[in-house]
């Protein structure tokens, strides 16, 4: 069984993300973005018979229903996907095998997040990081992670960054190259909250430290903005005269929360998710012209480009030194800029990897497309490493 | 420092805060397959059992890995900074959350081998692990 076959994306839209989304609901975010996708994917409301969407501040719960209603919308197949930033590509995947299952044929997949001003309240101050939905947190992580300060994505990047340092050997200006690639990428692409900000190794190294040995250029600025795309059957797919990205490999691996229970700092739950999806799709890694791969910190497209295989473990730091990543460069990377140079709209930001890859396999990239692409990786990674999601897309089925 | 507590333990988990006051850091142990887990759960995380026994973990421990926070991880660590969030591999083998504390920020290595020290038990009756150069 492979999901090589069983749908492809014709459809994609993204807001621009912005600063701050003031007096907006998440809920007019997933649907704003939501129908842009429908439109794009030149299908008709009533054509969309499935939903998959993620939990949200301010939703409880039965959030596909919620936004069912918004949309109006009636769906055979409805649900949620609660991976962090995999949660896009994981979407993806899901739409594809409901779709196999006979569940539905255009299933719509949508992410969303707005980012209010804060407003100081009288009282505790929650720590962020705490999920957001709602509630107390009653997991471990509220009773052994929070009193010693082990809160939010930095401190755990820069404990996973310190121990590659230690195992292998990277240099900060080889980490810094990848920021500044992607910001290169960044200034061809508009819609990149970076966009025109041109940035130097330097200006990267010269940034100030957040959490050693991660610089303050290392790190997403979180943002808000949403994004969405349209998964439909092989039948529907040819009906329609758009292009297509087809759904060539799919493969998941989830082994912790908190990074401190990870079986393994190096060994990663990356390496067997980009194992199954290049074995379902029968593609090599030499034949990838696009790797999108999820990028909260310099460190993590650094792990991940070693354990999705395009080079040796411990080998990231020499590859990336040897490689051009920008758009037209021998090694294409995030040619969106990716969430170091687009920005970190919520769990947004992770699908933007996956409608930066459609859009490149549609052949859609404009100014930015990479040249002769066949095949694209997609790599989601949620939480501190902890759940991961890997896509292969083609232009053939 | 001043830390945020840990909030209402856990049927589960209340041996081991209760036991912090007493200057103890218990960890678990599978009657079945003999491998020691941290945090407390029900059930053992390497084979399922729930065949679990306490046992006091003797302090020793090695930076398994570290970062040295520059900006407040928590708005209860405002004024902290630079301060050191740690993963620690205790003797016995589980990993531990913990903060680095006695010594500069800077002097802290991957490897250093540490020993447990609480702090003083709050109004909660908890004491927190934390960990100092041996």
């Amino acid at each position: 069984m492979s999901v090589r076959g069983t749908a492809a994306v014709v459809g994609v839209a993204e807001l621009k993300p912005t600063r701050w989304t003031d007096n907006v609901s998440t809920i007019d975010l997933f649907t704003q973005v939501g129908l842009a996708a429908i439109a794009d994917a030149g299908l008709e409301l009533s054509d969309i018979d499935g939903l998959v969407a993620h939990p949200m501040a301010g939703v409880p719960m039965l959030v596909p229903s919620t936004l069912i209603e918004s949309m109006g919308l009636r769906c055979s197949f409805a649900s949620t996907v609660d991976l962090g930033g995999a949660t896009g590509a994981a979407m993806v995947w899901r739409a594809a095998a409901a779709i196999a299952a006979g569940q539905a044929n255009a299933v719509l997949c949508v992410t969303a997040a707005r980012r209010q001003r804060r407003i100081e309240a009288p009282g505790p101050k929650r720590p962020s990081g705490s999920g957001g939905v709602g509630g107390k947190d009653t997991s471990a992580w509220a009773e052994f992670e929070v009193p010693y300060g082990n809160v939010g994505a930095n401190i755990g990047y820069a404990m996973i960054a310190q121990r590659y340092l230690h195992e292998h050997r990277a240099t900060p200006e080889q980490l810094a190259k990848i920021a500044v690639h992607q910001r290169d990428n960044a200034c061809v692409n508009p819609d990149a909250w970076f966009y025109g900000e041109r940035i130097t190794v330097d200006d990267v190294l010269n940034s100030p430290m957040v959490a050693d040995p991660l610089h303050l250029l290392e790190i997403v600025m979180p943002s808000g903005g949403g994004a969405a795309l349209v998964v439909v059957s092989p039948e529907l797919a040819r009906k329609l005269d758009r292009p297509k990205a087809w759904l060539l490999g799919a493969g998941e691996c989830t082994t912790h929360k908190t990074i401190t229970y990870a079986p393994s700092l190096m060994d990663t739950a990356i390496k067997p998710a980009a194992d199954r999806a290049f074995a379902q799709a029968g593609v090599t890694r030499d034949q990838i012209g696009l790797a999108s791969l999820y990028d909260c910190y310099t460190i993590t497209v650094l792990v991940t480009l070693e354990e999705a295989g395009f080079c040796v473990r411990g080998g990231g730091g020499r590859f990336v030194e040897e490689h051009d990543l920008r758009f037209n460069g021998d090694f294409p990377l995030n040619t969106h800029g990716g969430q170091l140079s687009f920005s970190q709209p919520g769990l947004a930001g992770g699908m933007s990897h996956v409608t930066e890859a459609v859009r490149q396999v549609q052949q859609r990239g404009g100014e930015r497309q990479v040249k002769d692409l066949s095949f694209a990786f997609v790599n989601g990674n949620g939480g501190i490493m902890s759940e991961e999601c890997a896509l292969i897309l083609g232009v053939e089925p | 420092m001043s830390h945020p507590r840990p909030g209402r333990a856990s049927v589960v988990t209340r041996p081991f805060w209760e036991a912090t006051a007493e200057g103890r850091f218990l960890i678990q142990r599978c009657g079945a397959c003999h491998k020691a887990a941290f945090y407390p759960r029900p059930a053992c995380p390497h084979c399922g059992s729930a065949e679990l026994g306490w046992e006091d973990a003797c302090g020793a421990a090695t930076v398994h890995t570290f970062s040295i926070a520059r900006r407040p991880t928590h708005p209860k660590f405002t004024g902290d900074e630079p301060y050191v969030v740690a993963i620690v591999e205790l003797a016995e083998g589980p990993h531990v959350t913990t903060n680095i504390v006695e010594c500069d920020p800077d002097d802290v290595w991957i490897g250093m081998p540490v020993e447990l020290v609480f702090d003083e038990v709050g109004d909660d009756g908890y004491a927190l692990a934390l960990f100092r150069p041996t």
